[in-house]
């Protein structure tokens, strides 16, 4: 991540500022690289930074007080596309949400967490008044026992793993690393797969994820894939 | 410190002290000064009486000022922050010799821009904070939103204009108001989290990190940077008010601090946004919002020894006494009713009488009720007290000797008037409004264990400091 461990850093020398000032370019570079098959561990941190991303559903929110957990338990579950809870989309693939044709995209983030509002902005897509799906699969070397998922986003988000839900980040939160983690969990040897919609009404928008191990320390001896 | 089982009340700063993103407090002339969001800002007179009436110009949001030498530099950000739906903005700077607006040395100069933001970039022109770094005399600058990244900048403290060739750093995330302030080879940068603007709901609370550079990284407590969006709580809502925001320190002396901020709604105040003192705490290297003193009935307990504060008079003995060995057990169990005022006030003098530090037994001449006295005025943080044997109206008060006593009936006369303050390690300093025959600032001492009396404060020596314990 940028700037993690580092004594500060300059807005003008590191990829943030250098995200800042492409902005007038309507890009998702540089806080996205598109999706590649190389090997790819989570970052020295352990945030999963390879992602299947979906183009925001249209939900209109002006603000974001109305995310309690009854609002957020309705909406999360709702259908908005066919096997939404059990598609594993290819980049590019195109889903019908109403009116809305919506692509997915695979990308890789440049930086820890994971910037939907630049995603959305860059693709030239609504930014406010939306709820991003977002896919990926971790791959384990062997079973895990009592991992956590631990995530934080901006604004409310629900996760689940292998099917199961695991997380809700409910109310009009801000990213914070480790904001919220869920009750001890396992990991399969070999493919899990991690979904998340994230949900927001005005501001940016964007989460960060990973595992921690009993001790609470992140888990890094995973790999991350599109399939 | 005061426990849990509080009756009084706590009131926020009185007048009208309906503000949005106060300044940090600036005194001028022996008044005080905030300015918020919107043009203009309030005056106090004391410190706890505040109106509006301070004068800025330039409108905009959320502004934050500094005495630099014999001027004051005033900072404010004249759009963004999504006002009028974006995010690009300015931050300007200006100065004046006064913030007093019926001076004739009162004018600003020309505001000048220091950064800006585009409203694309990952950060909002608004909400500055600065800093004066004690140890360099550099001058600092935080700013920014939710809207991306906090950035620091370098302002020249001469000119107030930006450093020329400084970059911005990014400093943190998921703030708001941001200020800093340097203690001890620390900076410390405290931002406003949570949501802002929505009254009762709103959710506002102000968080820190440290660092031993300004330039960060600033950690919290768990070493989580708030460029992660660490944070340790400074100040949360409770009580009647909600969204405590937009931090400043105010220091009064050594041990003797202030933080100000905005509630976004005081519920006995129609809900509105009000300013609000709070003691400002340090505990183990990290700052905290004290609680500004509640009125109730109170042992007052010396720091030095943990003696209480009493009466010079006849120690009455309860009934009974040891209950003696090879009882038996099974008999019943009752309570035993406590010593009660009207049990030993006939035999106390009805003229003047002493005061001395005693082993505490939660008895009538131990106990006092201490409440404040509206009419008094107050001072920064707070109203002036008086303070009585519960029960009854004997007053503790100042003598022109230097010393204590208590006088039979409280009269309102300045030297039975009494500043309390909580210090930087939540103890207290008791402090007559006047000594009379003296232009002193005295406090109340302990000068023996059993001996209190008036000298001047020393935050390093226990003699100076005080609890009040409600039991």
């Amino acid at each position: 991540m940028v700037g993690l461990g580092s004594q500060g850093y300059s807005a003008t020398q590191v990829d943030t500022n250098t995200a800042a000032k492409s902005d007038t370019t309507r890009s998702i570079a540089p806080y996205f690289t598109p999706g590649t098959t190389k090997k790819m561990t989570p970052d020295a941190k352990g945030f999963i930074q390879r992602w299947l991303l979906l183009e925001p559903i249209n939900k209109p929110n002006r603000g974001n007080t109305v995310f309690t957990d009854s609002y957020l338990r309705t909406n999360f579950s709702t259908e908005y596309f066919q096997n939404q809870f059990t598609v594993l989309p290819k980049n590019g693939e195109k889903v019908k949400v109403g009116e809305q044709e919506l692509t997915w995209h695979a990308l890789e983030s440049s930086i820890y967490n994971v910037k939907l509002y630049r995603f959305a902005y860059g693709l030239r897509k609504q930014v406010y008044g939306v709820i991003f799906w977002a896919v990926t699969v971790v791959n384990s070397p062997q079973e895990m026992k009592n991992v956590r998922l631990a995530v934080g986003s901006n604004s409310s988000s629900m996760w689940w793993l292998n099917g199961k839900e695991a997380l809700l980040l409910s109310g009009d939160r801000r990213m914070v690393v480790d904001d919220c983690v869920s009750t001890r969990l396992t990991l399969n040897k070999g493919k899990n797969i991690i979904r998340g919609a994230v949900i927001n009404g005005p501001g940016m928008s964007d989460f960060c994820v990973r595992f921690l191990d009993e001790r609470g320390q992140p888990i890094k001896n995973i790999t991350i894939s599109y399939e | 410190m005061l426990s849990v089982l509080l009756t009084g009340t706590v009131i926020a700063q009185v007048g009208k002290p309906f503000i949005h993103d106060p300044s940090t407090i600036m005194e001028c002339d022996g008044k005080y000064y905030t300015f918020g969001t919107g043009g203009g800002g309030l005056i106090s007179q004391d410190g706890w009486t505040w109106n509006s009436g301070a004068v800025r110009p330039g409108g905009g949001a959320a502004p934050d000022a500094i005495k630099i030498g014999d001027r004051y530099l005033v900072v404010y950000g004249s759009t963004g922050g999504g006002l009028n739906g974006g995010h690009s903005g300015k931050i300007l700077t200006m100065w004046n010799k006064t913030l007093d607006p019926k001076s004739p040395d009162f004018k600003f100069t020309d505001a000048i821009v220091v950064t800006a933001s585009d409203g694309i970039e990952d950060c909002d022109a608004i909400d500055p904070g600065l800093l004066l770094d004690p140890t360099d005399g550099r001058l600092w600058m935080s700013y920014g939103t939710y809207f991306g990244f906090i950035r620091l900048v370098e302002l020249d403290p001469k000119t107030g204009k930006r450093v020329e060739g400084n970059k911005a750093i990014n400093i943190a995330i998921d703030c708001e108001a941001t200020d800093l302030m340097y203690r001890d080879g620390w900076y410390y940068l405290l931002g406003t989290h949570g949501t802002c603007c929505d009254g009762a709901n709103s959710t506002y609370n102000i968080v820190v990190g440290r660092s031993k550079k300004v330039t960060g990284p600033y950690l919290d407590n768990m070493g989580r940077e708030m460029i992660e969006g660490g944070g340790k709580m400074v100040v949360a809502a409770g009580g009647r008010v909600t969204g405590p925001g937009h931090f400043g320190r105010f220091i009064i002396g050594d041990g003797i601090e202030k933080m100000s901020c905005h509630y976004e709604a005081d519920l006995d105040q129609s809900g509105r946004s009000v300013l609000a003192i709070r003691p400002l705490l340090w505990k183990n290297g990290w700052p905290v919002a004290g609680d500004n003193f509640k009125e109730g009935t109170y042992k007052i307990e010396s720091e030095r020894r943990g003696y209480a504060l009493e009466l010079v008079v006849d120690f009455t003995r309860m009934a009974g006494g040891m209950r003696g060995f090879n009882r038996n057990n099974d008999e019943p169990i009752k309570p035993v009713a406590s010593q009660e005022l009207a049990d030993v006030i006939k035999t106390w003098p009805t003229e003047n009488i002493g005061v001395r530090i005693g082993d505490y037994l939660f008895r009538p001449h131990q106990k006092w009720t201490i409440t404040a006295v509206p009419e008094a005025g107050g001072y920064i943080g707070g109203p002036y007290y008086k303070i009585v044997i519960a029960g009854t109206d004997r007053a503790l008060a100042a003598t022109a000797e230097a010393e204590v006593v208590t006088v039979p009936a409280f009269t309102g006369a300045p030297e039975q008037l009494w500043r309390i303050d909580q210090l930087t390690d939540a103890t207290y300093r008791i402090m007559p409004k006047v000594v009379p025959n003296s232009n002193e600032n005295l406090v109340l001492v302990s000068s023996g264990d059993s001996t209190p009396t008036l000298a001047k404060f020393d935050m390093n020596s226990d003699n100076s400091k005080w609890n009040f314990k409600a039991y």
